[in-house]
C-alpha cells in the first residue's frame, strides 16, 4: 500500500468493520449464553446434591425404622 | 461416551481453520492482490462483500435441503438445522446489503443503486427470508410450525435461482455492470485472494452454524436435566416460541 | 381425481356466485387503486413502462386481497377437515383452488383492464397488442394463482394471516412482476411494439417451477 492512504479508505474500512461487527456481536451473544449455561449447570449441580442428601436421609430413616 | 449426536465436535479445529483462512484471505486481498484499474482501492470491498453473498445464498439452499429432509423424515433435528442455517444466512445477508450499499456509495455516490442485479436480487431474497421468523412465530403448534417452516424453506430455496435469473434479465443489456464479479476475467492474484476469502467465509459459516447448533442442543439438555432432577415444577414453561426445540429423546 | 377437482371447483364458484365476497371486493379495490394512482403519480395519462407498472401493481394488490380470502371459508367452516377425511388425492384441492384463484383474477381483469384503459391509458392498443396482452395476463395469472394458493394455504393456519400473505407472496411474485411489466411495456407504448419472447419464456418457466413446487409441497400444507 502507498504511503498516503487513498481517498476511498473510509468506505473500505467501513465495509470490513461491518463484517467484523457482525462477527463480534455473535461473540457477545455466545458469551451471554455461555454464562447462562454455567449458572444453570451449577444450579442443577446443587439440585442434584440436595437430592442425593435427601435420598441419604431417607434411606437412613428407613434403616432406623426397621431396627 | 454419550449416545447422543453432538454438534460441538471438531469445533476448535474448525474455528482455528476459520481464523487462519479468513485472516490469510484478507491479508492477500490487501497486500498481494493488485489495485483494480477501474475502481482503485474501493474494489477491495469485493473481497468481503461477494464471499458473504455467495455463502449466504448457499446457506439458504442448504436450509432448503435440510427442510426437504425434515419433511421426508419428520426428524426435528433437520428442522433445527434448517432454522439455524436461515438465521445465519439472514445475518450474513444483512451484512451483504450493508457492504453493498457502502460500495455503491463509494462507486456511484448513491447509497442504493438498482443497476446491480445481484444486489437487487439479494434484497428480494432477504425480504422473503425475513418473513421466516414471523411465520414461525404465528403458528403455535410446534409440529405444524416446523412443517410449515420447512415448506417455506423449500419454496424459498427453489425461488432463489429463479429470482436471480429474472432480475438479471431485467437489466438492459446496454447498461454496464457496476461491480466486477468473479466471473469477469479476474487477474490470477485477485482470483487467489478471492478464493481464500471465500473459503474463509465458508469456514466461518460452518463454525458459527455448529456453534449455534451446539448451543441450542445444550439448552435442551439443560432443560431436560432440570426436569429429571427437579420434576416438572422445576422447569419454567417455555410459552410461544419461534425456535424449534429439540426433544430429549434422541 | 378429475371429479374431485370439478366438485371442489363447483363448490367454490357456487359459493362465490351465491354470496359474492372476494371478486367484487377485488374488482372495486382495483378501480379504487387506479384512482389513487392518478392522484399519487399526478398524471392524467400514462403510457409505456409507467402504464405497465400502474396496471401490474394494481392487479397484484387486488390479487393479494383475494389470496387472503382463498382458504378462509374452508378453514373456518370445516370444509377443509371434511376434505381431508375424503379418500381423495390432496392435489385435487390444490388444482381446484388454483383454478378458482385464476378465474377470480380473470374476472377482475375483465373489469380492471378496461377501467385502466379508460381512466389512465393514453395510447389505444390495437387488436394485435390486445391479443398479446391477453397472453401475458394468462401466463402471469397462472403464476399468481399458484403462488397465491400455496401462500393462502400456509397463511390460513397462522394467527396473522392477513399480514403474512402479502409479506410472503410479494417477494415470491417479483419475477412475475418483472417479466409481466417488461412484456406489457411495448404493448402500451405510444408507438405500439410487440412482446419480447424472453419475458413470455420467463413467465412460462416461473409457472412451471412453481407448479411443480406446489404439487410437491401442497400435501404438507393441508395435513392435519
Amino acid at each position: 500500500m502507498t504511503d498516503t492512504l487513498p481517498d476511498n479508505t473510509g468506505y473500505v474500512a467501513a465495509a470490513y468493520l461491518v463484517f467484523f461487527a457482525l462477527v463480534l456481536i455473535y461473540v457477545v451473544i455466545m458469551a451471554a449464553k455461555l454464562s447462562r449455561f454455567e449458572r444453570e449447570l451449577s444450579e442443577l449441580n446443587d439440585l442434584a446434591d440436595r437430592r442425593l442428601a435427601q435420598d441419604d436421609e431417607e434411606s437412613r430413616e428407613h434403616e432406623a425404622v426397621r431396627t | 461416551m454419550t449416545s447422543q449426536l453432538l454438534y460441538g465436535t471438531r469445533l476448535r479445529a474448525l474455528s482455528l481453520l476459520t481464523a487462519v483462512t479468513l485472516t490469510a484471505g484478507f491479508a492477500l486481498a490487501f497486500f498481494y492482490a493488485p489495485m483494480d484499474a477501474d475502481q482503485g482501492f474501493m474494489q477491495k470491498i469485493f473481497y468481503v462483500h461477494v464471499p458473504m453473498a455467495i455463502v449466504a445464498l448457499c446457506g439458504f439452499v442448504f436450509a432448503g435441503i435440510m427442510a426437504i429432509q425434515h419433511l421426508r423424515t419428520r426428524d426435528a433435528r433437520y428442522d433445527l438445522r434448517s432454522y439455524v442455517a436461515i438465521h445465519l444466512s439472514l445475518i450474513l445477508g444483512a451484512g451483504v446489503l450493508i457492504t453493498g450499499s457502502i460500495w455503491a456509495k463509494a462507486s456511484w455516490g448513491h447509497w442504493w443503486v438498482w443497476d446491480e442485479p445481484t444486489l437487487v436480487s439479494f434484497l428480494v431474497v432477504f425480504l422473503l427470508y425475513a418473513t421466516y421468523q414471523p411465520l414461525r412465530f404465528s403458528i403455535e403448534d410446534p409440529e405444524r410450525q416446523a412443517r410449515y417452516a420447512s415448506v417455506f424453506a423449500v419454496v424459498a430455496g427453489a425461488f432463489v435461482p429463479l429470482n436471480f435469473l429474472a432480475v438479471r434479465m431485467a437489466q438492459s443489456y446496454t447498461h454496464p455492470r457496476v461491480f466486477a464479479t468473479a466471473d469477469g476475467g479476474l487477474p490470477d492474484k485477485m482470483k487467489l485472494a478471492f478464493v481464500v476469502c471465500l473459503l474463509g467465509m465458508s469456514a466461518l459459516y460452518v463454525t458459527l452454524w455448529k456453534y449455534e447448533m451446539a448451543s441450542k442442543h445444550t439448552s435442551a439438555q439443560l432443560r431436560s436435566l432440570r426436569r429429571k432432577l427437579g420434576g416438572d415444577e422445576a422447569v419454567t414453561p417455555t410459552g410461544r416460541s419461534a425456535a424449534p426445540s429439540l426433544g430429549t429423546s434422541q | 381425481m378429475r371429479r374431485a377437482v370439478s366438485a371442489l371447483l363447483r363448490k367454490d364458484l357456487q359459493l362465490e356466485l351465491r354470496a359474492p365476497q372476494a371478486v367484487p371486493a377485488m374488482a372495486l379495490f382495483s378501480i379504487t387503486t387506479l384512482v389513487v394512482f392518478h392522484f399519487a403519480i399526478q398524471r392524467g395519462q400514462v403510457e409505456g413502462d409507467l402504464a405497465a407498472g400502474v396496471l401490474w401493481v394494481t392487479l397484484l394488490f387486488a390479487a393479494m386481497l383475494g389470496t387472503s380470502r382463498l382458504f378462509v371459508a374452508d378453514h373456518e367452516e370445516g370444509g377443509l377437515d371434511g376434505f381431508l377425511l375424503a379418500p381423495v388425492d390432496r392435489t385435487a384441492l390444490l388444482v381446484a383452488k388454483a383454478i378458482s384463484m385464476f378465474s377470480y383474477l380473470v374476472v377482475v381483469e375483465i373489469v380492471a383492464v378496461p377501467a385502466f384503459a379508460i381512466m389512465l391509458l393514453g395510447p389505444t392498443p390495437g387488436a394485435g397488442a390486445l391479443a398479446q396482452l391477453v397472453l401475458v395476463l394468462v401466463l402471469a395469472d397462472a403464476g399468481v394463482a399458484l403462488v397465491g394458493t400455496m401462500v393462502g394455504a400456509l397463511a390460513v393456519q397462522t394467527r396473522a394471516r392477513d399480514l403474512l400473505v402479502p409479506l410472503l407472496a410479494l417477494p415470491l411474485l417479483i419475477p412475475v412482476v418483472i417479466a409481466a411489466a417488461k412484456a406489457t411495456t411495448p404493448l402500451l407504448a405510444a408507438s405500439a411494439g410487440d412482446v419480447e419472447a424472453r419475458w413470455l419464456l420467463i413467465l412460462g418457466l416461473y409457472d412451471l417451477v412453481f407448479g411443480l413446487l406446489a404439487y410437491a409441497v401442497f400435501d404438507f400444507l393441508v395435513e392435519d
